[in-house]
């Protein structure tokens, strides 16, 4: 891996810019009622990480009971309890806002030439809602945590357990409303503060990533509240709405809970998927093949996401019409995801391709998230979801779309992003290391539970058939170098803050606005308004404008 | 390039809030009425459809969307829509259980 | 360091002519800026259509489920306060668009004038609410908290709906009547909190209406409550609707 386009300055004469975003004003106050969306930005970085290694014990203690057959570890309880707050952290606390509220914080006002997001104030908002649901998450889990799984299935959420559901539930509602108002305020920023110039189809195809799953968030994550909601009173006060004994249906939580729960998983990977086409496109020095077909899949997945939700309740009780009609909407649902994939690998070919560490990463995501989608396909046919749901199959599915795809797009936007946010670059060759560790423990730890499921382990189980446990043992196994995989991040890149290189405008060498200015950014982010005059991943526009630069720094 | 909001030159006057409001009130006192007539079916069906009306009044006049961008009249509608796909397709999972195994 | 040249196409500083104080800096404009917080309160108003949504969803599928209990038990609800209801709230609902009215046309008495009526009525349709809540106390129909079936086994022996001459329903029925009730409390108390929220939030805006904060031209604040209001009041357009005027003949 010899050939690499990273472009540094001279490191002896080269310095962090005096004037920048994180130098501008000092103090914990100014962190902490800032509205520069950059700052906001690295307030959730640094609170998402933190919820991330929490649910990732909570992952290592689960990998942990499934060593053995038996529940020996823990009691079973204990262990419904871990895997539920696995879960609803991983979920509500990292996945769902880890694209949008880090680098689509930090980025779409800089990609479409804004000083800021359209509602600074609502962006605080957002992230003081998210730590107020998070803490909250924390003070269920030490006071006895939940064990109805984060799905909150009625009636066991409402009439079975004494566990802490409805702080779980009050913690979840008010994340949600973070998402809310960021998703809300993604939308309003992108149609009302491009720069002049700015077209919708000279955006990049990260905003309309985000533009995307904003949608989702916003007409989406309000069905989850009124859910978590009319859980809540029926676990109070009992009003019937859910418990059959006085009329109600346990089904009807589940429409409610999963209409936002299916366009969740879109709301988690669209940004993700925003990513890739960035990094895709930098590191083979091509355009995006296909851009609006690229961005208009997006906007498809967004509205097919909608109609999808109750292939999750095929054997909970839905009538026989609605298995039908859901099964066939989910594989249509399938194709704009499928059109991205192609899109990008058009995008490599014939591209002049590098192998830097967001590079691996965006590999790692299209093989693995190809996978997880297809097993996606399986598992929306009616016929064999019946077999495979509730298995570990449904476990490894997830896990591949959401930690082999998602996740991996998460380390490859960090990475990309990582010089222009901090005016640093990381060690290359470590985290190219740290790349390959974690695709090597990600396929060990749930390439074998695809077996699993279909050998007929069922997930949410503490002990299992002894015949299982090689392959249990080697998803632990996995589990354990993937961990590594993710440390190493976390030490490199706090290292990089004090002693990495010093990496300049743009180290990679991309199009895109924000490549265009100072690393890190001023806090208006650029010093006169930008005019977008050319398209989106135009390397000929770069090449004239260094060739500019060269001749007019002489 | 900000879009020219409308709303900022086109000023609703008082005389169409007027006609408005007895509209409502007009809608309100029919709807009522209506309750108290044996419809059978079409009880149900006359009381959304005046309730519809009348929301569409407060929507279109009240809240200027029939002076507004387009861009806001696409945002009530995507908002109407997303409701009418909860609720229909939702219910169509209930009206259908009685069907069976067909 | 500043913006390299490869940001060579930017513009000049465009010339600002007066820049009001109440421009944020992240703006270009006065008009940016409305049309982007109209824009936002519209979203808002969106999340809060699916909000209110998933109740309208629950209510739809138990009325279908439990029609003759919903009938009987919505005969407890007085047609003639809900009416009236329906009445103060479009009549604060035009004088909410009046008070939009008179903010663009810089008229600060009468703004807080209807500000203030808006204000009142609002508080009028919460004390009619009052009024109801305590009459479904008092006859012990609120879910959860000694619920009672008689008005609804027995009609007869409930003078309140005499004029319905309601058949007594079978006992199983008869207890779905408190899927009713569970909804119908949901649903308006819901709409109750928006309500209150609501008239919290004007008795701020007549405090800064008498100083004339929203009379020189910067509107927006009133104009996107007023969505808001108006918003509330088709919530309850559609509740009165459902709720109260399920079947009423006989």
């Amino acid at each position: 891996m010899s050939a690499t386009i990273v472009s540094l300055p001279d490191q002896s004469t080269a310095r962090i810019p005096k004037m920048n975003y994180l130098s501008k004003e000092n103090g914990l106050l100014s962190w902490l009622l800032t509205g520069d969306h950059k700052r906001i930005a690295i307030l959730y970085l640094i609170s998402i990480t933190f919820f991330f290694f929490i649910g990732g014990a909570l992952a290592g203690l689960i990998r942990l009971e499934l060593l053995t057959p038996q529940s020996d570890l823990m009691a079973t309880d204990t262990y419904n309890k871990v895997f539920t707050m696995h879960g609803v952290v991983m979920i509500f606390l990292f996945l769902v806002p880890s694209v949008p509220a880090t680098l689509g914080n930090f980025f779409i006002p800089m990609m479409i030439g804004a000083k800021d997001l359209a509602l600074p104030k609502v962006n605080l908002l957002s992230w003081y809602l998210y730590v107020v649901g998070g803490i909250l998450v924390l003070v269920t889990m030490i006071t006895g945590g939940v064990d109805t799984g984060w799905t909150f299935t009625t009636p066991l959420s409402t009439h079975y357990v004494n566990t802490n559901v409805l702080s779980t539930g009050l913690a979840v509602f008010i994340a949600g409303f973070s998402s809310i108002f960021t998703g809300l305020n993604f939308i309003v920023t992108i149609h009302k503060m491009r720069a002049p110039g700015m077209t919708w189809f000279r955006m990049p195809l990260f905003v309309w990533a985000h533009y995307a799953a904003s949608i989702l968030m916003v007409l989406g994550t309000p069905v989850l509240a009124i859910a978590i909601v009319l859980l809540a009173l029926e676990r109070t006060i009992g009003i019937g709405v859910f418990d059959p004994t006085k009329g109600g249906d346990p089904l009807l939580f589940q429409h409610l809970f999963w209409f936002y729960s299916h366009p969740a998983v879109y709301i988690m990977i669209l940004p993700g998927m925003g990513v890739i086409s960035e990094v895709i496109s930098t590191f083979s020095r091509k355009r995006v093949f296909g851009y609006t077909a690229v961005a208009f899949s997006s906007v498809a997945i967004a509205v097919f996401g909608f109609f999808v939700w109750a292939h999750h309740m095929f054997i909970m009780g839905v009538s026989n019409y609605a298995v039908l009609v859901f099964s066939l909407l989910t594989m249509l649902v399938a194709v704009p995801s499928a059109i991205k994939i192609f899109n990008w690998v058009f995008t490599l070919y014939k591209g002049s391709i590098t192998f830097e560490t967001p590079m691996l990463y965006s590999f790692g995501f299209m093989g693995l998230f190809t996978i997880g989608g297809l097993t996606g396909v399986f598992l929306g046919a009616s016929g064999t979801d019946i077999h495979l749901t509730e298995t570990y199959f449904i476990v490894a599915h997830f896990h591949f779309v959401m930690v082999g795809g998602m996740l991996m797009a998460f380390l490859s936007g960090i990475h990309f992003w990582w010089p222009k946010m901090t005016g640093r670059m990381y060690p290359e060759k470590l985290s190219q290391l740290a790349a390959l560790i974690t695709f090597i423990g990600f396929n060990f730890t749930f390439f074998p539970q695809f077996i699993l499921g279909v050998l007929g382990m069922p997930r949410r189980y503490a002990s299992y058939p002894p015949e299982f446990q090689i392959l249990n043992v080697f998803s632990t196994a996995g589990a354990t170098i993937l961990g590594v995989g993710y440390m190493l991040p976390v030490l490199y890149l706090t290292w990089s803050l004090k002693y990495g290189a010093i990496a300049g405008n743009n180290p990679w060498q991309a199009t895109g606005l924000e490549w265009q200015t100072q690393s890190p950014p001023l806090t208006e982010n650029f010093t006169k308004m930008p005019i977008m005059d050319h398209e989106a991943y135009d390397y000929e526009w770069l090449a004239k404008q260094q060739e500019k630069e060269v001749a007019s720094v002489g | 390039m900000s879009e020219h909001n409308e709303q900022a030159h086109h000023i609703v006057g008082p005389k169409v809030y007027v006609i408005i409001f007895f509209a409502l009130l007009l809608g309100t006192g029919l709807t009522v009425w209506a309750s108290f007539l044996e419809l059978g079916l079409w009880n149900p069906v006359i009381a959304l459809a005046i309730a519809t009306g009348k929301a569409m009044l407060v929507v279109l006049f009240f809240m200027q969307v029939k002076y507004s961008t387009k861009l806001t009249k696409l945002t009530v509608f995507a908002g109407i829509f997303m409701f009418l796909t909860l609720v229909g397709m939702t219910l169509a999972d209930y009206f259908t259980r009685a069907w069976g195994q067909w | 360091m500043s913006d390299s040249p490869a940001i060579a196409h930017v513009a000049e500083d465009a010339v600002l002519d007066e820049h009001p104080s109440y421009l944020r800096h992240h703006f270009n404009s006065t008009e940016q800026q409305a049309d982007t917080a109209n824009f936002a309160m519209w979203l808002f108003l969106v999340t809060e259509v699916m909000f209110f949504g998933g109740l309208f969803t629950a209510y739809l599928i138990y009325r279908n489920w439990y029609y003759p209990a919903f009938v009987v038990a919505s005969h407890q609800l007085n047609v003639g306060w809900g009416t009236a209801n329906t009445a103060v709230l479009i009549c604060s609902s035009f004088t909410m668009a009046m008070g939009v009215w008179c903010a663009e046309t810089r008229r600060r008495k009468g703004l807080v004038l209807c500000l203030t009526l808006t204000f009142i009525l609002g508080l009028v349709f919460l004390g009619i609410k009052g009024i109801e809540y305590s009459e479904k106390i008092e006859k012990h129909h609120v879910p959860g908290f000694h619920y009672s079936l008689q008005s609804f086994v027995d009609p007869a022996s409930d003078p309140d709906i005499a004029q319905y001459h309601d058949k007594p329903l079978a006992l199983d029925m008869a207890r779905h009547t408190e899927l009713y009730f569970s909804l119908y409390f949901a649903m308006t108390g819901m709409h109750a909190l928006h309500m209150i929220i609501g008239i919290g939030i004007l008795g701020f805006m007549i405090f800064r209406a008498r100083a004339g904060a929203y009379t020189s031209g910067h509107v927006t604040f009133v104009e996107n409550f007023g969505l808001y209001w108006h918003f509330v009041d088709i919530i309850w357009i559609y509740l009165f609707a459902l709720l109260y005027l399920i079947s009423r003949h006989q």
